[in-house]
């Protein structure tokens, strides 16, 4: 007997999203390279210009830097727009829109000048597409003030983090990753949710240990934790989802109660994510309270190789991350 | 083979020595010409006053003055409401005045006071007076100039018959983005139109040194936007050509673009009149372009047409000093922002709907 198939997938989660906003908020519109084409952002677009328009879903000229720019200045009249890099490598491009000033405008201008914008970059990586199709960046938007920046890891964040972005009046980067698209999972009717007040979320409770991730390094963290399980290892996980701002209080509650961190990210270690997790955690946490040194799982440091075999060498895995909880927890 | 074209020269525009006599008004009414005399003036008196605060030490940052080129934003703004969508550069005070903004404003903006424009936040470099149409100005070189293409794409959306303004100078063509902004908005029929101030120098460097060409319209043309050359120091010629462009962007035809040559009687920042820091910028050349007057020679035209008298002039000047000497003294006094503005600002604080 076999059980009915989810309603959704990330992928389908994602254009559920911009159905829905597109469908409600007039003042919404897409803009970026790929908008018509299905091979681009996979199913997470299919057929949006066809049910909104072409006025209100556009495929771009080759021009990341103008069109995230143009994202910007449509929201600083009253838009919300949302702009789309298929992939984050593309979009350096456009950092002094994002950076100078999608980040800077409210604050430069004394709080008057709201630019409600929604970048959502995709990470795209794996399959021998080497240096520059490959980058997680997470931790370079997570570093500026002004911005704000989403990770989502699960099906219902996947929709509901990307409508809640859009809603928000600081711009927001919004980062999925390819290798998430086919989670599965059922959904509830959108129940819209303001952005300020997302936190971290614990996805799994356990004792002996935390793990941290954001995006598929939760998958990987969740995963492990099935593993661990089985030795007898009981893992927290938790899913940041929200990076910048960054609010530790979750990870800070776990680690008292565990004693442990490990902290997975799917970017390179320096002045990197898990970098950041814990600094916080130590900051906040008393000596005593640590049974181990906190631990990371991140790229090595390098770039994205294209040979198959450095491919596997490259990303963690699942089985990295249950060694290391294992070299944490001991025996 | 072609290696240069011709057809993108400035030429006499170009030579200090021409443009020099006072200007044909007509076509334009006596009510419209007085209006250009006193917004000028009143940016004029505004930057000197600047140049003096800075030279003396009382603004802490750098002002970028755009003394001699008030006849650009002047022109341009005569044919825009409050509801479009103007975007500046490192130089725009005059931009952000053309638009009826206010004085004190800026002057406690400059001087980083809480009473300014952008609340003490932004300064000279990034000014903000979005009720009067002015969406902001930025210091990174042509920074904002595909946020004017938005901005107008949101009017194109939003169906109001409002234009955007994306004020460059001759160094902003340069970056790469200038062209993308350009192409998209041809392509998307997007009502904005580009104000390039062509003053022939970016910092210290000039045209002849970092360009082929003097004329920065070959790019206008290479992008299909249509395009207009205009003696930057005449504010009847300027404003007819903004006329043009901004009416056909408001009737949906899609964006323009204006190279207005021009020339700053200062030197790149603050009072100083750089002639010994570049290429080409020299005392006699300074002094020749101070000839081509946008102000005096309007007002020689409006004397010879008896529109304008002496007395008009000296009363106007006055009353303009007066208004700037006050609003100085005011924003002199403006409180600085409170501490906690260094936080409250990042992210937006109000209610989300």
């Amino acid at each position: 007997m076999s059980e009915k198939r989810p309603a959704y997938n990330y992928g389908t989660a994602i254009l559920a999203a911009f159905e829905y906003l597109l469908g409600k908020y007039p003042e919404v519109f897409v803009i970026g390279q790929g908008l018509w084409s299905p091979w681009y952002v996979g199913n997470s677009m299919t057929d949006l210009d066809k049910k909104f328009g072409k006025q209100r879903v556009i495929d771009t000229p080759v021009a990341e830097s103008a069109c995230t720019g143009a994202a910007v200045g449509a929201s600083l009249a009253g838009m919300k727009p949302i702009v789309v890099h298929p992939r984050l490598d593309f979009m350096l491009y456009a950092m002094d829109a994002v950076v100078n000033q999608a980040a800077k405008w409210s604050h430069m201008t004394g709080g008057q000048g709201h630019p409600g914008m929604t970048i959502r970059g995709i990470i795209n990586r794996g399959g021998e597409q080497g240096a520059q199709h490959s980058q997680a960046l997470h931790a370079w938007f997570a570093h500026v003030p002004g911005l704000r920046v989403v990770m989502p890891a699960t099906v219902a964040d996947a929709r509901d983090l990307l409508i809640a972005s859009v809603l928000c009046k600081d711009p927001v980067m919004y980062i999925d990753d390819r290798w998430l698209y086919d989670q599965e999972d059922d959904l509830p009717p959108v129940v819209e949710c303001d952005l300020r007040l997302e936190r971290p979320r614990c996805l799994r409770a356990g004792t002996d240990l935390t793990i941290v991730g954001s995006s598929y390094s939760t998958r990987l963290a969740m995963n492990a934790a099935l593993e661990l399980e089985k030795q007898g290892i009981s893992a927290e996980v938790i899913d940041l989802r929200v990076l910048n701002p960054f609010y530790p209080e979750e990870v800070v509650k776990s680690v008292t109660r565990t004693g442990r961190l490990l902290v997975v990210d799917g970017g390179w270690g320096p002045c990197g994510m898990a970098a950041e997790v814990i600094a916080s955690v130590m900051e906040q946490v008393p000596p005593c309270v640590l049974k181990k040194q906190p631990a990371r799982v991140t790229l090595p440091f390098a770039p994205a190789p294209t040979a198959r075999t450095l491919e596997r060498a490259y990303y963690p895995t699942a089985e990295l991350v249950v060694a290391r909880a294992v070299g944490l927890v001991g025996s | 083979m072609k290696l240069k074209s011709d057809e993108f020269s400035l030429r006499r525009l170009a030579d200090p020595a021409e443009f020099q006599a006072d200007l044909d008004l007509a076509g334009t009414s006596a009510g419209s010409l007085r209006a250009y005399m006193s917004a000028m003036q009143r940016i004029r008196l505004a930057e000197r006053q600047l140049a003096t605060g800075r030279r003396d030490g009382l603004i802490g940052g750098p002002v970028h003055l755009g003394v001699g080129q008030e006849a650009v934003a002047v022109g341009v703004s005569a044919h825009l409401r409050a509801s479009d969508r103007v975007f500046g550069a490192h130089r725009s005070h005059s931009h952000l005045l053309a638009l009826g903004s206010s004085v004190e404003g800026l002057f406690a903006e400059v001087l980083g006071r809480d009473t300014g424009h952008s609340k003490g936040m932004g300064g000279s470099m990034h000014l903000w007076d979005q009720p009067k149409g002015f969406y902001g100005s930025v210091p990174i070189v042509a920074g904002t100039v595909s946020l004017a293409v938005g901005a107008g794409l949101a009017a194109k959306l939003q169906q109001t018959g409002d234009v955007a303004v994306a004020y460059l100078g001759d160094g902003a063509v340069e970056e790469g983005v200038v062209h993308e902004s350009l192409n998209l908005a041809r392509i998307q029929d997007i009502p904005v139109i580009f104000v390039v101030e062509n003053n022939l120098f970016a910092s210290h460097m000039h045209i002849s040194t970092r360009q082929p060409n003097d004329s920065t319209a070959r790019f206008a043309a290479a992008n299909g936007v249509p395009y207009q050359v205009v003696d930057g120091n005449d504010v009847v010629a300027v404003a007819a050509v903004a006329e043009e462009l901004i009416g056909a962007a408001r009737s949906g035809k899609g964006p323009g673009f204006i190279e207005a040559v021009t020339f700053r009687w200062y030197g790149h920042v603050d009072w100083r009149e750089d002639i010994d820091v570049g290429l080409h910028r020299s005392v006699e050349e300074l002094n020749n372009w101070r000839q081509r007057d946008p102000i005096r020679r309007l007002k020689d035209a409006l004397l010879k047409a008896g529109m304008w008298t002496e007395q008009d002039d000296k009363a106007l000047e006055a009353k303009l000093q007066q208004e700037v000497e006050a609003a100085w003294a005011q924003a002199m006094r403006d409180p600085y922002p409170d501490a906690a503005a260094l936080l409250d600002r990042v992210y937006y604080q109000g209610d989300q709907a």
